[in-house]
């Protein structure tokens, strides 16, 4: 260090003011700054590259040529993209809107009520979080088989209701861990019935947690591949699969693009749910 | 009470939680356009009487009438009162004016009268101008005003409060307490209030009912229940108090003659029977301190002063006696800084026998 030709006296006046870092200042540690850069540069790396990629003028992916929006317009012109784009969507709509309506009435259950055999209900409620989703697709494939229900986007549909609404349940739930449940009992006193209630007072104080279920089930589900991939026939190709079938294909700037447009799309909805979940969290809860 | 017309009628009401007893047997009337506080410490079941006559509990045993009207098969939105919450319970996505118009939006009161209500209830509890303000926005007094005026503005017969005023600082405090007297006093609503300060029962109340484990166990104006407790518990509860134990030894044209460990026989002003063991007590502002013995007629008893601790407005002395500590009250009546009285001084303590209290319960 270089403190060393620094005469002895002014080294303890320095070293004084210079205490030890605590251990929650795990930014002033030299080494730990390393590993976290490392860290990012792990997980950013293939994905910077990636965006990079779809904007190089070649066909192959290894050198940078030159700057370019043709694949752009490629993987925009290219209607097996465009209908899985539109599967997706469709997919994602439906499931979003059943999985939240179904996953919020669950999450309200879960917090309000006390039952009988309630501890393994709540369990059996998050298994789906936990399974492995070749499992859960397998299982859907199976039942779908079972019950003759030919494959298509209304299995896929099914399928992906069936795993987004044990994570609407759970973010309901823990929005729900924070209600005062003398707003529901001042609102009764004040001469509300229960249908009121719910909706003038414990309904305005769960949307946060309802649009926050709402775009991590249209997220989860958008860019859902194994599960899709077990319950999807044809004419329901989704987005991640068609870009899968393109990439065993050869991977071309095109693909890139279309991945970037992924990425993009999911970013935006994630970044708006931690925003709408901040506004609202820090309106509500600076309150009592 | 003298008052023929009770608004609330408690009779013979238990409440358990599964073993737990929180209200047992109590049994109260309280009088239109009263303000009567249920006083207890912390835990004695105060709160779960109070959400007993707002409908959030049921009686497990016994019955609640309300105005006349038996409570237990009405709802907490079909009876005529209203409650102030501990935590206030502002609806905090709502306006001032919308939280205060509420129970008259569910109710279907026409948006004119709503505002006009409104108005006059946030004038009421001074907070005319704060109708667009988000709770956020106010402090902690303020939101318990908006609670104030919610309850208000739906004119119950009986405004029940929660501990309305422990969340404030003790200027507040003090300042809101005349305030809810004076607020009490204007709109005529009998006001019920919980509360486990003494002090803030002793100055608001007609009435009050000090509450012990579940049991009520006197109900009195505050001067009756200071001067005349009827209980250990409630001379101890409430205020100071020297507290000794005693014995009957006979009783002479109305007064019972007492022996206590450590000090002289004495003959106490007392109408019904004692005998056996009972409780003796004397506040300590009754009891004055003077180097010489007293005269005649009063009670002596001669201590060493082992603590003096100075509240400016008034001291505690604590003397050392053969019957235990006792405590004296001396007010600080001469501006000095000199103490009247030091540790390790010899003096007489001594009170008017009509000052003592015989305690049998
Ligand atoms: N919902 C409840 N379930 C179980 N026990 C309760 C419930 N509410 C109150 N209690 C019990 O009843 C007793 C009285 O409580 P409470 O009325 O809140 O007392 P206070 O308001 O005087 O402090 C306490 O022992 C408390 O633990
Ligand atoms: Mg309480």
């Amino acid at each position: 260090m270089s403190e060393v030709a620094i005469p002895s006296e002014s080294v303890v006046v320095r070293r004084r003011r210079r205490r030890r870092a605590t251990p929650l200042e795990y930014g002033r540690k030299r080494w730990l700054q390393i590993v976290l850069a490392l860290n990012f540069l792990f997980l950013y790396f293939p994905i910077a590259a990636l965006i990079a990629f779809s904007f190089n003028d070649s066909r192959r992916n290894v050198t940078w040529q030159g700057f370019t929006f043709k694949y752009y317009e490629k993987a925009y012109n290219n209607a097996g993209l465009h209908e899985a784009f539109l599967n997706s969507m469709i997919v994602a709509g439906t499931s979003t809107v059943v999985s939240t309506l179904l996953g919020t009435m669950l999450g309200l259950a879960l917090y309000r009520y006390r039952f009988p055999g309630r501890g393994p209900f709540e369990g059996w409620v998050h298994l789906p979080i936990v399974i492995p989703e070749v499992c859960l697709g397998v299982a859907m494939l199976a039942f779908f088989a079972w019950a003759d229900i030919p494959l298509g986007l209304f299995t896929v549909t099914v399928s992906h209701i069936a795993f987004t609404i044990p994570f609407v349940a759970v973010v309901v739930r823990s929005r729900m861990a924070g209600f005062d449940e003398s707003l529901e009992e001042a609102s009764r006193d004040l001469g509300a019935n229960g249908w009121q209630t719910f909706w003038s007072v414990t309904f305005p104080y769960m949307i946060p947690g309802v649009v926050a279920g709402a775009l991590l089930a249209f997220t989860l589900s958008l860019d859902d591949f194994v599960i899709t991939f077990f319950t999807s026939g044809p004419g329901s190709t989704t987005f991640p699969i068609k870009i899968y079938s393109m990439v065993r294909f050869s991977v071309t700037p095109e693909v890139n693009a279309a991945s970037t447009v992924l990425i993009v799309l999911t970013l935006t909805l994630t970044v708006t749910a931690m925003l709408i979940q901040a506004r609202t969290g820090r309106k509500i809860d600076t309150h009592g | 009470m003298d008052n023929p017309k009770p608004i609330i009628s408690i009779r013979n009401v238990t409440k358990r939680f599964g073993s737990v007893v929180a209200v047992d047997d109590a049994c109260l009337d309280i009088a239109e356009g009263e303000f009567f506080a249920l006083l207890g410490p912390s835990g004695c079941g105060k709160t779960t009487l109070l959400r007993m006559l707002a409908g959030f509990e049921h009686p497990s045993e016994g019955d609640i009438l309300i105005g006349g009207q038996d409570m237990s098969d009405v709802d907490p939105n079909k009876r005529p009162v209203n409650m102030v919450f501990q935590s206030y319970a502002v609806f905090p996505h709502m306006s001032v004016a919308r939280n205060v118009g509420y129970g008259l939006r569910v109710t279907g009161v026409p948006a004119a009268e709503i505002k006009e209500r409104v108005g006059e209830a946030l004038a009421l509890v001074k907070l005319a101008g704060y109708e667009e303000r988000m709770p956020t926005q106010l402090s902690g007094g303020q939101r318990q005003r908006v609670a104030l005026a919610r309850a208000l503005v739906k004119r119950p017969k009986v405004l029940l409060l929660d501990e309305p005023l422990s969340a404030l600082d003790a200027k507040l405090r003090e300042a809101m307490q005349l305030e809810l007297v004076r607020l009490q006093q204007s709109v005529g609503i009998t006001f019920v209030i919980v509360t486990h300060d003494q002090d803030e029962a002793l100055s608001m109340a007609d009435r009050i009912a000090v509450m012990d484990s579940g049991q009520v166990r006197q109900v009195a104006p505050p001067a009756e229940l200071y001067e005349f407790p009827n209980s250990r518990f409630v001379a101890d509860f409430i205020g100071k108090m020297n507290l000794f134990a005693g014995r009957v030894a006979g009783a002479a044209d109305g007064r019972v003659l007492i022996e206590i460990q450590g000090m002289d026989r004495i003959a106490v002003p007392y109408g019904d029977q004692a005998r056996g063991e009972i409780g003796v007590a004397v506040r300590p502002e009754k009891i004055r301190l003077a180097p010489t013995p007293p005269t005649d007629g009063e009670i002596g008893l001669r201590g060493r002063v082992r603590e003096v601790a100075y509240y400016g407005d008034e001291s505690h002395v604590f003397l050392e006696t053969a019957a235990g500590v006792i405590t004296a009250n001396r007010p600080n009546a001469a501006r000095t800084t000199t103490p009247a009285v030091a540790l390790g001084d010899e003096l007489w303590a001594s009170w008017e026998p009509a000052d003592t209290l015989v305690l049998t319960e």
